[in-house]
């Protein structure tokens, strides 16, 4: 499934990237457009019809342990919830070293222009005595909302380093609490009651990041032409990085391979 | 190359040194009751108090600091244990001002009562200065301390449940002795192994001793450390029937302790402080 979707974005990709040949009309009038769109921009993040997208996958290769079994026992109500143990989900991958939970993202070449947050919140859930998504991606100020699900009580402790770090208990059967932050950071997030629950969200002060899914892929969806430096970051094997360069409508399909 | 290196030694240096300036000019100031503190009085004293502990660029590196443990405060980084603000946000200059004259129990951070109330005030406001923090945001206003109700028997029994459901024994212990299922798990946002408090192991807690201050902490939480806020969580009465059933496990907790061995050699050094804890409880 992973292979098949990659194979697709490939041959947009090229087809793309014969019709924009160096010299051609097009590629001059996308460089021409290029500063309207980032004044334009300002204004939120449809780049109108010369918007492209950055895609592809992200793959681990050697040095894969398989995943521990959670020890659940501290908190009789978490054991409840599970009667075969759930697995970590630090590395989660599938036969072809697809890695699930990568927050891709552009960390240069935005500029200082601003975005609008999302006017709906980003959803942060504790289901089953863990977190639901465990990466999160949000924009900085958007509105987040933190939701308990289970029948114990939580408390959700952000350790960030540029934001503002609290911590707060959260009861079975209370309502969500609604926090943000205003920093540009990937912040883990902790439960001290149950020490296997951890999270992160990051924060970003655009919109273009993505988290890959079981597959591996992601997609960055109306990127304006540019340069660009593009980051893949996994909670365990850490941060890689690759250049590209957007023409208008193109869409560009990278791949990242982390080898432990 | 060697001298290139230098030279750019020199240059940071000199950024520094700069930096260090501009740090003071905003002009730092606390207010407490009628005292107006001054960061640049404040900076004499800290250089001479407390620079060993919390280190001169306030990063809680100084060069006591590897022999201590809870490691000095970090001011840089804005975040303090004892606010009467909720979680997440800066301290009060009083908050500030009754962590440095009451000191903190449990840790080598003394309790600064020999120095006058202008000079407390003054190195507040210098601490201040250690972080960005304090020019760019406000504390919102206090959490509010309504009037206590009766600690009747119904009232801790109410409590008593609270402390089940809010997993309160996960850190703490069913009995209140520090040792609950998650104890041995426990790190500070420096990463440092931290005890959750032990109920036997005194009637004081590093933010204060009265029944006020047990509510203002158990709203407010310890900003950099796993105890959470309970703000969004309980109503003022079930904090107050908290409150009371904390106050009768103290008193258990002391019991069933002295029935059982000791048990580590950290709660007997724990207990020798709580022992030449100056008695000036009655001023705050
Ligand atoms: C012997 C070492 C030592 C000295 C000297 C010292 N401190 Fe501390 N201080 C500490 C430690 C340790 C902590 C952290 C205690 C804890 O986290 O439980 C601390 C914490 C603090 C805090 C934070 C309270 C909070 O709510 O988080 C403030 C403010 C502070 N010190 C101010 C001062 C000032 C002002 C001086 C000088 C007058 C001073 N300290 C001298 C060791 C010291
Ligand atoms: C995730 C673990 C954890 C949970 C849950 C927790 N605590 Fe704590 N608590 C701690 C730790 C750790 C400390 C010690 C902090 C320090 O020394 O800086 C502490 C300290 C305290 C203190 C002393 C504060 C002071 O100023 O010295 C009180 C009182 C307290 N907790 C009550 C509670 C109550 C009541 C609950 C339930 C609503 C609770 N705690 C839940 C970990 C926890
Ligand atoms: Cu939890």
């Amino acid at each position: 499934m992973g292979t098949k979707t990659r194979y697709l974005h490939l041959a947009a990709a090229t087809a793309i990237a014969l019709s924009a040949t160096p010299g051609s009309p097009s590629r001059s009038a996308a460089i021409e457009r290029k500063s309207s769109a980032a004044k334009a921009a300002s204004s939120g993040h449809s780049e109108g019809h010369e918007a492209g997208t950055v895609s592809g996958t992200v793959r681990v290769i050697g040095a894969q342990t398989a995943a521990a079994r959670i020890n659940m026992a501290a908190d009789p109500a978490c054991l409840r919830i599970h009667p075969t143990p759930m697995m970590s989900e630090e590395v989660v991958t599938e036969a072809n070293g697809a890695l699930k939970n990568v927050i891709v993202y552009i960390s240069n070449g935005v500029g200082n222009r601003s975005f609008d947050p999302p006017k709906e919140p980003a959803v942060f859930e504790q289901k089953g005595c863990s977190y639901s998504p465990r990466v999160l991606g949000m924009q900085a100020s958007q509105s987040l909302q933190i939701v308990n699900l289970d029948p114990t009580s939580h408390n959700i402790h952000p350790v960030p380093q540029n934001n503002r770090e609290w911590n707060i208990i959260q009861p079975p059967g209370s309502s969500p609490i609604a926090e943000t932050f205003t920093r540009e950071e990937i912040i883990p997030v902790r439960c001290n009651v149950h020490p296997w629950m951890k999270g992160y969200i990051a924060v970003f002060k655009h919109p273009y990041f993505a988290i890959t899914k079981e597959d591996g892929t992601f997609d960055l969806k109306d990127v304006p032409p540019g340069e660009y430096m593009i980051q893949a970051w996994h909670e365990k094997y850490g941060v890689l990085t690759q250049k590209v360069t957007l023409e208008g409508n193109q869409t560009k399909v990278l791949e990242f391979v982390f080898k432990p | 190359m060697k001298r290139n290196r230098m030279k750019v030694d020199i240059a940071s240096i000199l950024v520094l040194l700069f930096a260090a300036g501009a740090q003071v000019t905003p002009a730092q100031e606390s207010h407490i009751g009628g005292i107006t503190g001054e960061a640049t009085r404040g900076r004499h004293l800290y250089r001479r108090y407390c620079v060993g502990c919390h280190g001169p660029l306030g990063d809680g590196r100084g060069e006591n600091a590897p022999w201590v443990d809870p490691k000095p405060r970090d001011f840089v980084t804005g975040t303090f244990k004892c606010r009467s603000t909720p979680s997440g946000e800066l301290p009060t200059d009083e908050d500030l001002f009754k962590s440095v004259t009451r000191g903190l129990v449990n840790s080598n951070m003394p309790p600064w009562l020999p120095l006058t109330e202008q000079q407390r005030a003054d190195l507040v406001a210098y601490v201040k200065t250690f972080s960005s923090r304090f020019r760019e945001e406000k504390p919102s206003a206090p959490v509010e301390v309504p009037s206590e109700p009766a600690a009747d028997q119904q009232s801790i029994q109410r409590g008593s449940e609270l402390y089940q459901k809010m997993n309160c024994w996960s850190c703490h212990g069913k009995e209140g002795h520090g040792d609950g299922p998650s104890a041995q798990t426990l790190v500070d946002n420096r990463g440092y192994p931290i005890p959750p408090f032990d109920f036997s192991a005194g009637t004081r807690f590093k933010c204060g001793e009265s029944n006020q201050d047990l509510y203002r902490i158990l709203m407010t939480g310890l900003d950099g450390t796993p105890m959470p806020s309970s703000s969004s969580a309980l109503t003022p009465a079930q904090t107050w029937d908290l409150v009371h059933y904390l106050r009768a496990l103290q008193i258990n907790a002391k019991y069933s302790k002295a029935s059982s061995p000791p048990r580590t050699g950290g709660s007997v050094a724990l207990n020798k402080q709580l022992v030449r804890r100056p008695e000036h409880a009655d001023l705050f």
